[in-house]
């Protein structure tokens, strides 16, 4: 009737990919954010039909639940990278790395 | 019987006090304590040996348990002690000497520094050495054995400012230690053939013939005891120490080298006679080591020029007749003179002490002479010790030298000539050295003005130099302390062979030994009576010959070239020999060995360890880049191993 | 509206067929929405750029929902996501000035780009992989209602929330709260420091938030 439930999980998985691989790959702190907000994406769109797959309203919930975990999360990033990239222009993450070994 | 223990415990806890409380204890009252510990333990040994006289010839053996040592397995090594004849007898001439020199020791070592330490080092002696003889199980005994070692060690380095006299309680002390590796090697072959120590599972099986042993074993047991019997009883190859050993204090030369810790090779192979009842070999090796030596420090004696090396090399020279009875088959001979020898012994190394106190410290024997005429105890004493050992008869050595040559003969007359001929050295030497110290000019009084001049001061007795006071006084006798352990022994070298007189019923020391010897341990064997008086007549030539000889030739004379070659005074350089090989390739192997297995290999594994935990770390180091990105890659990385795990187990 | 659109231009007989086909069709304008705006944000130099694509990226998404149903997530994800927090990323670049082009200084450590590349196409592979071995729609029965049924999409998502999920909805409650109060903590400026600073925009964006969660 719909489309089948793979098409999306497999729509999921290679979003979740990308952003997984842009994370890695990118160096400007704030696009690290945004790819961390795709993998995000990605497990909503999971969960979401994993509820219709299931017929359990449950997974639906626990999108919401996810929506306002990252908006607080965001919140509380982009708060430090103020904090941190206060005095710095054109600063990356590569520009922390105090912890070097 | 419980008198045992006390045999044990007197000059143990004469030990203790004086090690803990020996700064305390001034001199001379350290020493009556120490004396005093001795001659506890000597009445203590009498006690037992009077108790064990009343008792029947068979059931004269008494075996007591202090405490279990070591309960392992099937292994049981307790600290037990043995009373029996030979224990006994070994026990009561090894306090009752060691009494007379620690008494003797109060006047010898006045004014020493260290008295008191020198005390206890005599306590522990005698303590190890009854540990030694009384122990029930060889390996109690050895703890003895190391004991006395120690104690040696101690003694002969008692002086240890002084270079040769720690080199000389070194030497001692490794010496010994190649004979206790031959002594731990037939603990170990004891143990894994009768396993247990004790005498009564390995020698009274044996003794009693209810068991026998192979031939191979008992010879494989029998030299590795003989080898730790050699190293102690400084036999060939390991005498050397012996005559070095004359570094310390002439007590202990009296007491350790003369009377007690040398017998304990004999007493050790007396008390293993059942073992080497089995190995005829072992036995030959036994007597032909006596033979040999006793001919070789002969030969060494008759040059020495220092009073206590000639009676040093005099010792080896009779433990080596010790040991030809004992290998011939006769080790109530060997034992007899073993008495004999502990009693002339003691008292010429204590007459030489007094004569070297005598004169402050001289032990040069070209220095001295004339000494007859101003040491009146020590002179006849010193006379009565020469003659036993010369075996002049009626003195002691004459008696038990003269067993042991019987013998000897029996056992092969090449064995009894060598014997002879040393009996005659003996007698030579002895009569050479008396001539040098009591006749002639009174070499000493130029050296004493040279002394002076040089303001030496004296060990042991007057300490201050010799101007004041006693120097250009005349030498003198030694104080009570000393003289009258002097007289003692004396009367002991000059009556004592009645312990054991070959006739009219006196034989007592056989007869007190004969349980332990029985016909199952030590075949008997008789020497026709004939045989035994042209022995003894021969025998006895050959020692009024070197009498004459010694006499004769020394009479006026000082320095005699051709009778003191070179190669004598060197002691066949034997010694020199080994030092040679050792110092020279041995000890440039040991370096590079050194170099090369310490530094290199083990220094270079555990710096390696440690530079390889620095370099790994360095390396792991790397890891930490500090980029978050790279942390983040590596959390990615290990998703997808984890993953990559999950899907293979989820497929099959 | 995309349905109504092809049920018109095709006027085919069968409403299933078309149902079908609009789903399909939707399906696939989202995820071509989702790739393309994904692609974008991880490779477009300038982060404002990157940012838009974002938000293409989340319409896609929210396209997906509806395809699947999820109205009401469909809505939040728009208003929340779209609307909030990408202008809080917007703000944050404007504010900190990274909007300039990431400067192509040397990578420190050479091998990132390719190994995460290779990581992303073996982790991609082996989720597909594991799609294909396992089974995984467990078919336990539903904890808190049923998706499907009588029924707003809206109302079964509150009563589940407002009693099955009644804990957690309130622990996000208090878990925005803190995340509020640790931002102004964390971005408040020490006295020595003499940056001059607008109104704080992250103070503002957060009135939004609140407000949808009441709801």
């Amino acid at each position: 009737m719909s489309v089948p439930s793979a098409w999306y999980l497999v729509l999921a998985a290679v979003l979740f990919t990308m952003g997984a691989t842009g994370l890695l790959i990118r160096r400007n702190v704030l696009i690290m954010f945004m790819c961390i907000e795709l993998m995000l994406n990605a497990v909503n769109l999971t969960f979401v039909t994993f509820a219709r797959l299931l017929n359990d309203i449950g997974g639906q919930v626990d999108v919401l639940f996810v929506l306002v975990v990252a908006a607080a999360e965001v919140v509380v990033g982009l708060a430090i990278i103020v904090a941190l990239f206060r005095r710095r222009a054109a600063a990356t993450a590569d520009d922390i790395h105090i912890l070097k070994g | 019987m419980n008198a045992a223990y006390l045999i044990v415990a007197f000059p143990l806890a004469g030990a203790i006090i004086l090690l803990f409380g020996g700064r305390k204890i001034t001199d001379p009252v350290s020493g009556w304590l120490a004396t005093a510990m001795a001659a506890g333990s000597f009445v203590a040994t009498v006690v037992v040996w009077a108790t064990l006289l009343g008792r029947p010839g068979s059931s004269r053996s008494v075996d007591k348990t202090i405490f279990t040592w070591m309960p392992v397995g099937t292994l049981h090594v307790s600290f037990g002690l043995q009373l029996d004849p030979l224990s006994i007898l070994w026990s009561l001439f090894v306090t009752g000497v060691g009494t007379l020199i620690t008494m003797y020791s109060i006047g010898y070592m006045r004014g020493d520094p260290s008295f008191s330490r020198f005390f206890f080092y005599l306590n522990a002696f005698i303590f190890s050495m009854v540990i030694l003889v009384l122990a029930d199980n060889y390996l109690f005994s050895f703890l003895g054995w190391e004991g006395v070692g120690f104690c040696s060690y101690g003694l002969v380095g008692f002086w240890f400012d002084r270079d040769s006299a720690a080199v000389a309680a070194k030497k001692a002390f490794v010496t010994n230690r190649v004979g206790d590796f031959g002594f731990m090697v037939a603990l170990y072959l004891m143990f894994a053939h009768f396993g247990s120590f004790n005498y009564s599972v390995v020698l009274a099986p044996l003794a009693a013939g209810h068991a026998t042993i192979a031939t191979s074993t008992a010879t494989f047991i029998s030299v590795m005891l003989v080898l730790g019997a050699v190293a102690k009883s400084a036999q060939i190859p390991l005498y050397m120490w012996l005559p070095d050993a004359m570094e310390g204090p002439t007590p202990v030369s009296a007491l350790i080298h003369a009377a007690t810790m040398v017998t304990a090779g004999v007493y050790l192979i007396a008390r293993t006679a059942p073992i080497l009842h089995f190995s005829p070999d072992a036995q030959w090796i036994i007597a032909s080591i006596g033979a040999g030596t006793c001919f070789l420090a002969a030969t060494i004696a008759c040059v020495q020029d220092d009073i206590k090396r000639v009676l040093a090399y005099s010792t080896v020279s009779q433990i080596g007749y010790m040991f030809l009875g004992e290998g011939s088959g006769d080790y109530q001979a060997g034992i007899y003179h073993t008495v004999m020898h502990a009693f002339f012994k003691a008292l010429l190394f204590l007459a030489a002490g007094s004569i070297i106190h005598a004169l402050h410290d001289e032990q040069n024997m070209k220095r001295m002479g004339n000494l007859r005429k101003y040491l009146p105890i020590t002179f006849p004493a010193f006379m009565a010790g020469m003659l036993a050992l010369a075996a002049i008869p009626p003195f002691d050595g004459f008696w038990s030298k003269d067993e042991v040559l019987d013998a000897a003969w029996h056992k092969s007359p090449v064995l009894w000539a060598l014997g002879v001929a040393g009996a005659g050295l003996t007698a030579y030497y002895m009569s050479r050295q008396v001539r040098l110290v009591f006749w002639g000019k009174s070499r000493w009084e130029t050296s004493a003005a040279d002394h002076g001049a040089a303001g030496d001061t004296g060990r042991g007795g007057h300490g201050a130099a010799s101007e004041v006071g006693h120097g250009s006084a005349a030498p003198h006798d030694a104080p009570w302390t000393m003289t009258v352990p002097l007289v003692i022994l004396a009367v002991a070298a000059t009556f004592g062979w009645l312990l054991n007189a070959p006739f009219g019923g006196l034989d007592f020391i056989n007869k007190w030994l004969a349980p332990i010897f029985p016909s199952t341990v030590a075949t008997p064997f008789t020497v026709s009576t004939d045989t035994k008086w042209v022995l003894g007549v021969v025998a006895t030539a050959f020692s009024l010959t070197g009498l004459a000889l010694g006499m004769g030739l020394w009479r006026k004379a000082v320095n005699r070239p051709a009778l003191e070659p070179a190669f004598l005074a060197h002691a066949w350089y034997i010694d020199d020999g080994i030092a040679a090989a050792v110092s020279g390739p041995l000890a440039r192997m040991a370096t590079r060995f050194s170099f090369v297995v310490d530094v290199r290999w083990v220094d270079g594994l555990v710096n390696g360890v440690a530079r390889s935990a620095a370099g790994a770390g360095r390396q792991l180091r790397r890891v930490q880049t500090g980029y978050v990105r790279n942390y983040a890659l590596a959390i990615g990385i290990g998703t997808a191993a984890l993953l990559f795990y999950v899907s293979v187990r989820a497929g099959s | 509206m995309l349905a109504t659109l092809s049920a018109a231009m095709l006027a085919d007989t069968s409403g299933q067929a078309l149902a079908h086909a609009s789903a399909w069709a939707v399906f696939a304008v989202g995820a071509t929405m989702i790739l393309t705006g994904a692609a974008g944000v991880i490779l477009l130099r300038n982060p404002v750029h990157s940012a838009l694509m974002l938000v293409v990226t989340l319409f896609g998404v929210a396209l997906e929902f509806i395809d699947e149903s999820a109205d009401f997530l469909a809505a939040v994800q728009i208003i929340v996501y779209a609307g909030a927090v990408v202008i809080l990323f917007l703000f944050v670049i404007m504010f900190l000035g990274v909007d300039r082009k990431e400067a192509i200084a040397a990578e420190p450590t050479k091998l990132q780009k390719p190994l995460a590349a290779l990581m992303g196409l073996v982790v991609l592979v082996e989720i597909l992989a594991l799609s294909r071995v396992d089974h995984w729609a467990s078919g336990a029965p539903a904890q808190s209602g049923l998706l499907n049924g009588p029924g707003d999409n809206v109302q079964k998502l509150g009563q589940a929330v407002y009693t099955g999920y009644l804990l957690p909805f309130e622990m996000t409650a208090a878990l925005l709260v803190i995340a509020v109060v640790a931002t102004v903590v964390l971005s408040k400026r020490s006295a020595s420091t003499a940056e001059p600073t607008g109104p704080d925009p992250l103070e503002q964006a957060e009135e939004p938030d609140e407000s949808e969660v009441a709801l």
